[in-house]
């Protein structure tokens, strides 16, 4: 650092520039602005992930709260006022962010609702500021049994499953259609943990045995090494536990190396997002789905599927149930209780059973009571390259019901203190 | 740097403003805890600026400092006792460790080197906290604590709950590392460094140890930035590998720049403008990466001497 | 035992060609132009979806050739217009530079073909496995191996044969004496860059069919490739393709032992390097500055 810069420029010239950067900037905003923010709304703040790795699942959770909040102001919003959804991006892991974008909703914008996050270790981030702050936290897709057991809060309620359930869903059938001699590909964090473990339970108590194990960290991209392990332990079924990106490389990968042919391939929880990444020859296994758009026969979901498919091109995904369970969650609390009062929204919530057009479901959905988690069905399957159309990649064998295989209240270590 | 009447004025400016920053801060549509992030991440950056702007060694790792503080406060707090003060000085103690030994191996690089060294020994430190589960939490950070409330035998604080309260005990801690890294430029130590930074070679031949000087010169800087990380740590009451991950690095980096390297608030500065700016267009757009990548491009396309360097030029002519 | 660690050792050096090949388009553009191009994992990310986009089009074989040359065309242009002006200056200006790119190059490709992850279907019978018994020895893989070994054969041929590769050399150790000589230094650095992009646009392709394609494809590959320089030895192109291939074998390796130290055996490595030969196994004298 020993050259100072020769700075000839006139200081005219360089005003020039920096006013047309400035206007240029400001005519390729404007398509992006989102719009701005009116202030007699009930406004309910989603602090999710827009970039980074969950970008995609985020993105649909997304869709799934703004069909919801087209549906809640139609039908006359929330308590009679209109409902208005403020959006920030939390990333996809930065916790700083995420929580200070929370603080950022609940502090600056007063919102009465606080979505989020995709990422687990984010919600439990988020959760802690909504607990201190005493706002209702709908967390639409944030797995880690945690948030809904061990580090459970009175205002912190919880869409999507837990580990636990996904694992007790899924097991009966691969132990009777796989094989009991089990290899796990386990993402090495906190949801890769519980799931393996949830899962490991299950796998024991239907009279199977774990054969091996191998944690990958968050991002691998190649996991060739991994699959070499895992063919050399002759397992009956090697269960992919990665997510995302990870999943469709180690998929990917696995049927490159003919695996498929070897093995049952099969995991616990799987995203039609993932499918959907996958080339078709790699759309194999079996797997636990959280929702699923093809369900003929239940009444509401084929209104639903049309009303996304109509704002996206395509057909919503788990995520995209997820967004729209956790909004209508929220008008549901606050028009059951007629107040916007924390305590008694989370009160009106316990036991609530969702209304068909929101659960989407067979047997429907509820929120267990001291637990604030939703209880759903879950739909077990094996993944297709194609099915009726080109988005149907699963085909569900077998709906479980989400209350034969919660297990117990006290097995959640779940003690909810409400305040005075 | 000389000290006029105007640069005392300036300065008083700037500390009123410091002062009342989370009662104004609403007004423009901000809020308590950016006011503390900003005099956070302006620390770092500052810290960060003391390697950079003033011995002249392009570091684009320091958030491995920075998030190795954030670690040491969050892990005090959750394992060893609930007080905050320990937790900032465990935190300090452990960024300015890592600092000095890493220093130590790589003081003999420069330029484009040296840089692709530091960001390579911040990924190390990133990876360990990212893989060792057991101890960190792996990808999930450390969670489950909060900052406990500061017992001064007289009175308690509650910084907890009280966001204000947060804000001002980080702006005292900034205040006491802003002295000390001033007093540190105006004494010898700091000559020296800004003499290797005019002239290496000149000062090598004037018989200056200037590998050593770096070091040293590595280290502070390392241990201001575990400070400001173990303030991050507390604001969030959380921490995560996040924390350390160069892409953090070089938004300190940016900072510096943006706000004037060679001068001593102008990572302040930055870092207000880059915060501020940040906060304001993610919320407005979901392309905000483009517009923070093509903030880079300009500043550094047309501001290379950041925000102060251009006001102290139209000042001088 | 020594069958899984010699497949693991295999497998290494095919995962490490492709990673030297990152490193070695970083390499060449690090050490003629002296900017560390954050942006080379953005490159890939674009070589992958415009061979992608191409696909329907050209087929897989077009837009293996095709797509290169345009994500080079797109280096070519960034470097005249953005980098170039920042050459006589500090070289933290032009990091800057290329750390802003990258996020552009991201945000770029999320917001033209969306976050979600793309199928890129690769031609059949290059996905089989060639034994059923070596059978992580995909077609496809051993056909990366055989690209990346043309694509070094070319560098190599380009680098010694023609005007253009011996200029680059000549000004990779005296850049002052070779413009006096009369070379347009300008124009010179503007392809050298543009070769390195192409080395990108090209491992962005062959990943593409390796993993999944989305946005953030090229960011995980950035830091290998910066080891891989580091530990090869900075200012050498042997050193980066050697450094590439010991990282693919270590972490190979270390899978069998130690799995959980998979990604941290590359760093242990480089502090190695770094502690008891700073300019790398092939490092020259001297370029550390």
């Amino acid at each position: 650092m020993s050259n100072p810069e020769s700075t000839t420029k006139p200081l005219q010239r360089r005003k020039v520039i920096q006013a047309a950067a400035g206007a240029s900037l400001l005519q390729l905003a404007t398509p992006f602005i989102i719009p701005a923010r009116a202030a007699d709304n009930v406004k309910i703040g989603l602090d999710n992930p827009l970039t980074g790795t969950y970008a995609a699942v985020g993105k649909n959770e997304l869709i799934g709260c703004q069909l919801a909040i087209e549906q809640i102001n139609a039908k006359g919003g929330i308590n009679g006022r209109q409902a208005e959804l403020l959006v920030e991006d939390s990333t996809s892991g930065d916790a700083g962010t995420a929580v200070q974008k929370a603080r950022k909703l609940i502090e600056r914008d007063k919102v009465d609702f606080l979505l989020g996050n995709v990422n687990s270790s984010l919600a439990l981030a988020m959760a802690q500021v909504s607990a201190e702050k005493g706002v209702l936290h709908v967390v639409p897709g944030g797995h880690t049994d945690a948030v809904t057991g061990t580090s459970c809060h009175w205002n912190v309620f919880r869409i999507c499953n837990t580990t636990q359930m996904e694992a007790n869903a899924v097991t009966p059938s691969l132990i009777k259609n796989a094989g009991k001699k089990w290899y796990f590909i386990t993402p090495d964090y906190s949801f890769g943990h519980t799931l393996q473990s949830g899962l490991e339970k299950a796998c024991k108590a239907n009279g199977g045995s774990t054969i091996g194990a191998d944690l990958t960290p968050l991002g691998t991209t190649d996991f060739s090494s991994y699959l070499i392990k895992a063919q050399a332990a002759k397992p009956d079924v090697i269960l992919f536990l990665t997510q995302g990106d990870d999943m469709i490389n180690a998929l990917k990968q696995a049927v490159q190396f003919g695996l498929d042919k070897r093995f049952h391939l099969a995991g616990g929880q799987q995203e039609l997002e993932a499918l959907e990444g996958l080339p078709p020859d790699a759309r194999i296994g079996t797997w636990v789905f959280e929702w699923y758009w093809n369900q003929p026969g239940v009444p509401h979901v084929a209104e639903f599927v049309a009303d996304i498919k109509k704002k996206t091109g395509r057909v919503p995904t788990a995520r995209t149930w997820f967004g729209f369970a956790s909004t209508w969650t929220c008008a549901l609390a606050a028009n059951n209780a007629k107040s916007l009062d924390a305590v008694k929204m989370a009160k009106a919530l316990q036991g609530l059973k969702l209304p068909p057009e929101v659960a989407l479901m067979p047997d429907g959905a509820f929120f267990r009571e001291g637990q604030n988690q939703l209880i759903p069905d879950l739909y077990v399957g094996h993944a297709q390259a194609k099915g009726i159309s080109e988005d149907d990649l699963f085909k569900v064998t077998e709906v479980v019901k989400g209350a034969d295989i919660a297990g117990t209240l006290a097995e959640t270590g779940c003690k909810m203190t409400w305040p005075s | 740097m000389t000290f006029g009447r105007d640069k005392l004025a300036w300065n008083a400016v700037l500390w009123i403003v410091l002062l009342t920053m989370p009662y104004w801060m609403g007004a423009i549509g901000g809020y308590t805890e950016l006011a503390s992030r900003v005099v956070i991440l302006g620390l770092a950056a500052m810290s960060l600026n003391f390697l950079l702007g003033f011995t002249g060694v392009l570091s684009f790792g320091h958030a491995a400092y920075f998030g190795l503080g954030a670690y040491g406060a969050a892990m005090s707090l959750k394992f060893f006792a609930p007080s905050t003060a320990l937790a900032i000085v465990v935190g300090i103690v452990v960024g300015t460790l890592a600092a000095a030994a890493i220093g130590a191996l790589i003081v003999k690089l420069r330029g484009v080197y040296f840089a692709m060294v530091t960001i390579a020994f911040g990924q190390v430190f990133y990876f360990i906290t990212f893989r060792w589960n057991s101890v960190t939490g792996g990808d999930d950070g450390v969670t489950g604590w909060h900052r406990a409330p500061l017992r001064l035998g007289f009175a308690t604080i509650d910084i907890l709950g009280n966001d204000k309260a947060f804000y001002y005990l980080v702006l005292l801690l900034f205040a006491v590392a802003a002295g000390i890294m001033a007093m540190l430029l105006r004494s010898p130590l700091g000559r020296t460094l800004i003499a290797i930074r005019e002239n290496e070679r000149r000062a090598r031949f004037l018989g200056i140890p200037v590998e050593r000087h770096i070091w040293i010169s590595f280290v502070i800087s390392g241990g201001f930035a575990a400070l400001a990380g173990t303030l991050y740590a507390l604001l969030s009451n959380f921490t995560d590998p996040r924390s350390l991950h160069w892409t953090l690095s070089g938004n300190f980096v940016i900072m510096a720049v943006l706000g004037g390297m060679r001068s001593f608030w102008g990572p302040l500065i930055g870092a207000a403008i880059f915060v501020v700016l940040q906060d304001y267009v993610s919320s407005h757009t979901e392309n905000w990466m483009s517009f923070i990548g093509l903030f880079f491009v300009l500043v550094v396309t047309f501001f290379p001497r950041g925000v102060l360097g251009i006001i102290k030029r139209r000042v001088a002519s | 035992m020594t069958q899984l660690l010699l497949f693991n050792v295999f497998n290494g050096l095919i995962v490490g060609a492709f990673y030297a090949l990152m490193a070695l388009g970083l390499s060449l553009i690090l050490n003629l132009s002296g900017v560390i191009n954050f942006a080379h994992g953005g490159f890939l990310a674009i070589g992958a979806y415009l061979a992608y986009a191409l696909m329907p089009t050209i087929g897989f074989w077009g837009a293996l050739i095709v797509a290169p040359f345009l994500t080079a065309l797109l280096g070519l242009v960034v470097e005249r217009v953005l980098i170039r002006r920042l050459y006589g200056r500090d070289p933290l200006y032009s990091l800057l530079l290329t750390f802003g790119l990258a996020y552009i190059l991201e945000d770029g490709t999320r917001y033209i073909w969306g976050a979600q992850s793309l199928p890129f279907p690769i031609p059949a019978w290059l996905t089989t496995p060639l034994s059923s018994e070596f059978f992580f020895l995909t077609g496809y893989r051993l056909f990366m191996v055989l690209l990346v070994a043309v694509a070094v054969g070319g560098l190599f041929l380009i680098l010694n044969r023609t005007r253009l590769g011996i200029r680059i050399r000549a000004g990779t150790l005296d850049l002052e004496t070779v413009s006096v000589l009369g070379v347009n230094v300008g124009v010179l650095r503007n392809l050298n860059f543009g070769l390195g992009i192409y080395l990108a646009g090209l491992a962005g392709v062959l990943a593409a069919g390796m993993l999944g394609l989305q946005p953030t494809i090229g960011t995980s590959l950035i830091m290998p490739s910066f080891v891989a320089i580091i530990v090869g030895g900075l200012g050498s192109l042997p050193g980066t393709l050697l450094g590439g291939l010991l990282i693919g074998v270590a972490s190979g390796v270390t899978t069998v032992f130690f799995p959980s130290a998979t990604e941290a055996v590359m760093y242990v490595m480089m502090g190695l390097v770094l502690l008891v030969r700073p300019r790398g196994l092939l490092g020259e004298e001297g370029r550390t500055q």
